[in-house]
């Protein structure tokens, strides 16, 4: 059974590792719309990928959290990915598959996939 | 929507939204009365008597870019369906509850899914927020509270890094499946009830 004690052994294990963190400025937000709209259009798998995925990747630097309705209900679920010094990159229509796509693409390579932004999709 | 789950994703979102510090979650089931209650409570910005007496009108939201709410009217129809309701009580500066209240043997019922994905994805998307989840099947339960785990985990980990994101999806499976066991346990040797 999970215990308080194991979540203690986390905590000692983290505070005995020089941790190098990314200074926030360069922090990434990546956005998943969390209205009604996007979740009855499937947004919490796709926010469970975005989540899994960027923990896989050990991607420090990079936040998943949840925004409210955006507005265009008929492209949902939607991703924002918000960068520091770059454009917003809106993804629409979007899967878990894709979203594991979006954060080895966008987020490891720096390559946006355009075939799943709002641009290629309108 | 699909499953009641993400439904409660979707009220928490209200909470959020409303500027929520701590959420409570809490899910009551008992087989003898045959219902299912789902409540959701939070300290957000409430609203006054006459914004509360309108939030289950699909008329009403504050949001502005739709002209029209449908969350909690949705949640209401759902559990309307059942034969159940739904009832909301704020307070402006105070904060929200909703509470919703199902017949799970109605044939109109509503699954209700994956709640565990649901409350760790908001514990570890709303790393500024604390959350509560309780849940009850008849005489088990079991409650998570994410005060209690950054007391331990101070300010150095977050509840959102993967070692700790993995235990608290440890911890509600292992406890939902405990109190699933027990409760069961109970209805098959006819004990369900205060007989203990
Ligand atoms: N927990 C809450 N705290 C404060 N206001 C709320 C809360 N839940 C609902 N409301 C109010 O009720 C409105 C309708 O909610 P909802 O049906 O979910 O639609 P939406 O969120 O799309 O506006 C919200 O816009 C908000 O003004
Ligand atoms: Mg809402």
């Amino acid at each position: 059974m999970k215990s308080l004690e194991e979540l203690r052994a986390i905590r000692d294990k983290a505070r005995s590792q020089v941790i190098l963190r990314e200074n926030s400025d360069n922090a990434v937000r990546v956005l998943v719309g969390m209205a009604t709209c996007g979740i009855a259009a499937g947004a919490r798998p796709v926010l469970n990928a975005l989540v899994e995925e960027v923990a896989k990747r050990g991607l420090q630097n990079v936040t998943v959290t949840q925004t409210g309705c955006i507005g265009i209900c008929q492209f949902e679920p939607v991703v924002e990915i918000v960068a520091p010094g770059q454009e917003k990159v809106t993804y629409v229509k979007m899967t878990p598959e894709k979203a594991v796509r979006v954060v080895n693409d966008h987020l490891v390579n720096g390559n946006v996939v355009t075939e799943f932004t709002i641009g290629a999709n309108s | 929507m699909r499953e009641l789950s993400l439904n409660v994703m979707d009220i928490a979102q209200n909470s959020i939204s409303a500027g929520a510090k701590l959420i409570v979650i809490d899910l009551c089931e008992n087989s003898d009365a045959d219902s299912l209650t789902i409540t959701v409570a939070d300290n957000g910005a409430g609203m006054t008597a006459e914004q509360t007496a309108l939030a289950a009108d699909p008329f009403f939201t504050t949001r502005k870019t739709r002209r029209v709410g449908l969350g909690v009217p949705l949640f209401k129809m759902e559990a309307e369906m059942t034969g159940g309701g739904l009832e909301i009580t704020s307070e402006k500066g105070v904060g929200t509850t909703v509470k919703a209240k199902f017949v799970p043997s109605h044939v109109d019922m509503i699954p209700l899914g994956d709640i565990n994905s649901t409350v760790l994805l908001l514990i570890t998307c709303n790393e500024d927020r604390d959350f509560v989840f309780h849940r009850r099947m008849d005489l088990h339960e079991f409650t998570l509270d994410t005060r209690e785990l950054r007391a331990v985990l101070g300010d150095e980990v977050k509840l959102s890094s993967p070692e700790v994101t993995e235990w608290i999806k440890g911890y509600l499976t292992e406890q939902t499946q405990r109190i699933k066991e027990e409760s069961s346990d109970e209805v098959f040797r006819g004990t369900s009830g205060d007989k203990g």
